[in-house]
């Protein structure tokens, strides 16, 4: 390694970017240095085929040279045990299809959790590459009685270190000016990591250093770090011994092996036991702690907001207040974002020609539009909601008050408030599972998080329940309405629970999180870093799941307009239409549902949205302006007799049976886009929808069957 | 004794690892190897989990996961 930078040359003429990675533990303020180097010029997307976000912005130095850095997942190891770590670290190590090499990785640490940052910056160290390590807030640090020798510690590690605060941006000019720094250094010091302790005089893992020194030409320090790593892992060893074929390796490893086991530490951890060792004798040197005899403010706060009883008791304030803002405050811009999507659309109306081009722009296109942005509001409420829970620290004592509810169906307490805000609409629910650490966690919830009767479905069960459910009170206290309601609410929880149960267990491979999860001390939220995210949520909605929505919008307003009957007046006669002929030709795999044909029409049109059902009822029964409390609709629905056999189209099963399938079914191509948005894959989407359609269907079947079998109608 | 043991305030030094627990590194990366100490915190509203701090930071994790990590006898800090 003969330059710091692979492409020097390149990278004076300014027309290449050097590539710097930044990495550290979750919670150590990694985000906040990020956007501190970066400010708005950054990009987020995912890794081809998964649901690791990348996230990349670009930066200038003063001497005019352009920078990438890279935002990796937040990490404790770069031993790649999850899918985060192992994307991580195959862009550390060089070896990832989709990161250029890197000429520079920044470490960030916590000051005031310096052992576990220097135990990731130890690996990375040992990979040749330069690196900077960043210990932010520093500010922390010093309140908790944390003094830390910044000096003798680069000494100690031989790394450049700055300490900072992040979130005021102290320390980024120094962290600016040591990037340039290295940048004109002109060799690259052999970086062999600081990984010494008392280890290597250990009499069983000598001989293994000094094989590595004879056979390899191994300098100590890297004879040690190779030492430990085939004494604690059995990959590392096979690569060795399976080149050299040799067996005098293999002996030595298993005698230390053994050793170690017998000194009750299992060969397994040597390494990272090592390592801490390591660490903490560095730490003991460099570091004065001096603790606070007070308990800390955070303690304080705990002893409420954790409390037995006041805890959840505040949570459950907490978490109602959100969702009703979700719900509520939502309300006013959504009607306002249809209302002016509404005249938008006269205004195109009245200025262009009639013809098939005006009809394309207003009903397909503009309201397609539409579509896509009437969610933001709910989406960038719920994300500034969320992001001030996460940011604040409380957001982990939500998961840890939770938890124990949520460990019996396989998932953990971080899959609460994505699965509760799905109650107001799936699509922020499922961008909210983001904040799910866990991969095979968070792919469950975004899974089982359609099942819950989110607001769109409000509408078809109040029609339905409003026609059909008879107002009787059981002994003046149970009312049959509100009762079939709850009804709805709580099958689609208990679906859910039985989904992710079966998941986990036979479909979606990993390790659970078993809930190892930091409490991050409460901190107050820097409100740009909170708005940065609700942006970003919003544009990633609209950018990604946005053109899914519209091109699906322009379908089925194709299908629900052509072929032209009456073209003169531009009445929609619909069941002449495509989608009436669809209605029609599913009708017979439909009625043992207990469905016409017009329901048929209904289902087709509301994949669009759910509510679509009720305006695609009232066109069809030809209602004015039908909305769900319209009387006339649920009169013209329940006089409604079949044209061949003179029987009511619509009786008390079949809206029974109507309201099962909306529960079940994914009658939401909103919610197909964002999944595949968030998955980054078509499988899981496709698989869900099919997944759902089939229990949508065979409860609406049973329930169907067995109410005429039993005799009701 | 395990760390599930522990009452909030209690103090130990974690002494090694029941069986099973080595093909689950996540705790030694996040620091609780063998020699560190480990306070008992508090337990969640609801029983479980359990909140513990170590090396400066919180932690929270499951009772099943706490009966695994053993201790040495345990001492009260202020």
């Amino acid at each position: 390694m003969a330059e710091v930078f692979h492409n020097q040359q390149l990278a004076s003429s300014n027309e290449k970017k050097l590539n710097i990675a930044l990495v550290g533990n979750p919670n150590c303020g990694k985000t906040t240095l990020f956007n501190a180097l970066t400010g708005l010029r950054q990009k987020v997307a995912n890794y081809p085929g998964v649901t690791v976000e990348r996230k990349f912005g670009d930066f200038a130095d003063s001497e005019g040279t352009k920078f990438r850095l890279i935002d990796l997942p937040g990490l404790y190891s770069i031993a790649s045990r999850s899918l985060d770590e192992k994307i991580a670290s195959d862009i550390i190590t060089g070896s990832s299809p989709h990161e250029p090499p890197l000429d520079l990785i920044i470490v960030a640490a916590d000051a005031t959790n310096l052992g576990r940052g220097l135990f990731l910056c130890s690996q990375i160290d040992e990979l040749g590459i330069p690196i900077i390590l960043v210990l932010n807030m520093m500010d922390v640090a010093e309140k908790e009685g944390i003094k830390i020798d910044v000096q003798a510690l680069s000494e100690n590690l031989q790394i450049p270190i700055i300490p900072a605060v992040a979130k005021k941006e102290i320390g980024i000019p120094e962290l600016r000016q040591a990037i340039t720094t290295i940048k004109n250094q002109k060799k690259n010091p052999q970086k062999t990591g600081f990984l010494f302790s008392n280890i290597e005089k250990n009499g069983v893992v000598k001989p293994i250093i000094s094989w590595f020194g004879n056979a390899h030409k191994m300098s100590a320090k890297v004879a040690l770090i190779e030492a430990l790593k085939v004494i604690s892992d059995d990959k590392s060893l096979q690569r060795w011994t399976a080149n050299s074929g040799d067996h005098e390796l293999n002996g030595l490893v298993q005698k230390a092996r053994e050793s170690f086991s017998k000194n009750t530490i299992p060969w397994e951890q040597v390494e990272i036991q090592a390592r801490y060792d390591a660490i903490d004798k560095i730490i003991n040197k460099v570091v004065i702690h001096r603790p606070n005899p007070e308990p800390s403010l955070n303690d304080k706060i705990d002893r409420f907001l954790t409390h037995k009883i006041l805890g959840p008791i505040i949570m459950f304030l907490v978490l109602s207040a959100i969702f009703q803002a979700v719900y509520s405050w939502a309300e006013a811009p959504m009607e306002l974002i249809e209302n002016s999507i509404a005249s938008t659309g006269e205004v195109v109306r009245h200025y262009l020609p009639a013809g098939m081009l005006r009809d394309l722009l207003v009903d397909g296109v503009i309201s397609g539009v539409g579509a896509v942005l009437v969610f933001l509001p709910q989406i960038m409420l719920l994300f500034l909601f969320v992001s001030i829970l996460e940011d604040s620290g409380y957001l982990s004592r939500v998961a840890f008050i939770l938890d124990r509810a949520m460990a019996r169906i396989g998932l953990s307490g971080q899959s609460v408030i994505p699965l509760l805000s799905s109650f107001a609409c799936a699509i922020p629910g499922i961008m909210a599972a983001r904040t799910i650490h866990n991969t095979r966690d968070r792919l469950i919830t975004i899974l089982v998080a359609p099942f819950m009767s989110c607001s769109a479905r409000l509408p078809v069960y109040t029609l339905m329940i409003g026609a059909f459910i008879p107002n009787i009170w059981f002994g003046g206290f149970f009312y049959l309405p509100a009762l079939t309601l709850l009804g709805m609410y709580f099958l689609g929880i208990v679906i859910s629970i039985l989904s992710a149960s079966l998941l986990g267990k036979f479909v979606i491979k990993g390790q659970s999180s078993n809930f190892i999860m930091e409490l991050p001390p409460y901190r107050i939220p820097v409100w740009r870093f909170i708005f940065l995210r609700v942006y970003e949520a919003g544009s990633a909605f609209v950018k990604n799941a946005g053109k899914i929505i519209l091109a699906i919008s322009i379908i089925l307003w194709f299908l629900a307009t052509f072929p032209r009957t009456d073209s003169a007046n531009n009445s929609n006669n619909i069941d002449q239409t495509y989608a009436g002929q669809l209605g029609h030709f599913i009708e017979p795999a439909i009625q043992p549902l207990g469905f016409d044909w017009k329901i048929g029409v209904g289902l087709i049109t509301s994949f669009a949205a759910r509510e679509v059902m009720v305006s695609t009822l009232g066109t069809l029964y030809n209602i004015q302006d039908a909305d769900e409390t319209s009387i006339g609709l649920r009169d013209a629905m329940k006089k409604d007799k079949n044209d061949i056999t003179g029987k009511p189209v619509f009786t008390h099963l079949t809206a029974l049976s109507l309201m099962v399938f909306f529960v079940l079914a994914c009658q939401c191509m909103s919610t197909l886009a964002i999944i595949r948005r968030e998955t980054n894959t078509w499988r899981w989407p496709l698989a869900l929808f099919i997944y759902m359609l089939i229990l949508a269907y065979s409860a609406s079947f049973v329930l169907y069957q067995t109410g005429l079998f039993l005799g009701f109608t | 004794m395990t760390l599930d043991d522990l009452n909030p305030g209690e103090e130990a030094v974690i002494s090694g690892y029941a069986n099973e627990i080595t093909d689950d590194f996540r705790l030694l990366e996040m620091g609780l190897i063998i020699g560190s100490k480990i306070k008992f915190i508090k337990n969640a509203p609801f029983g479980d989990p359990i909140q513990v701090r170590l090396r400066g930071y919180d932690l929270s994790l499951r009772r099943n996961l706490a009966k695994r990590i053993l201790l040495s006898k345990p001492f009260l800090t202020s």
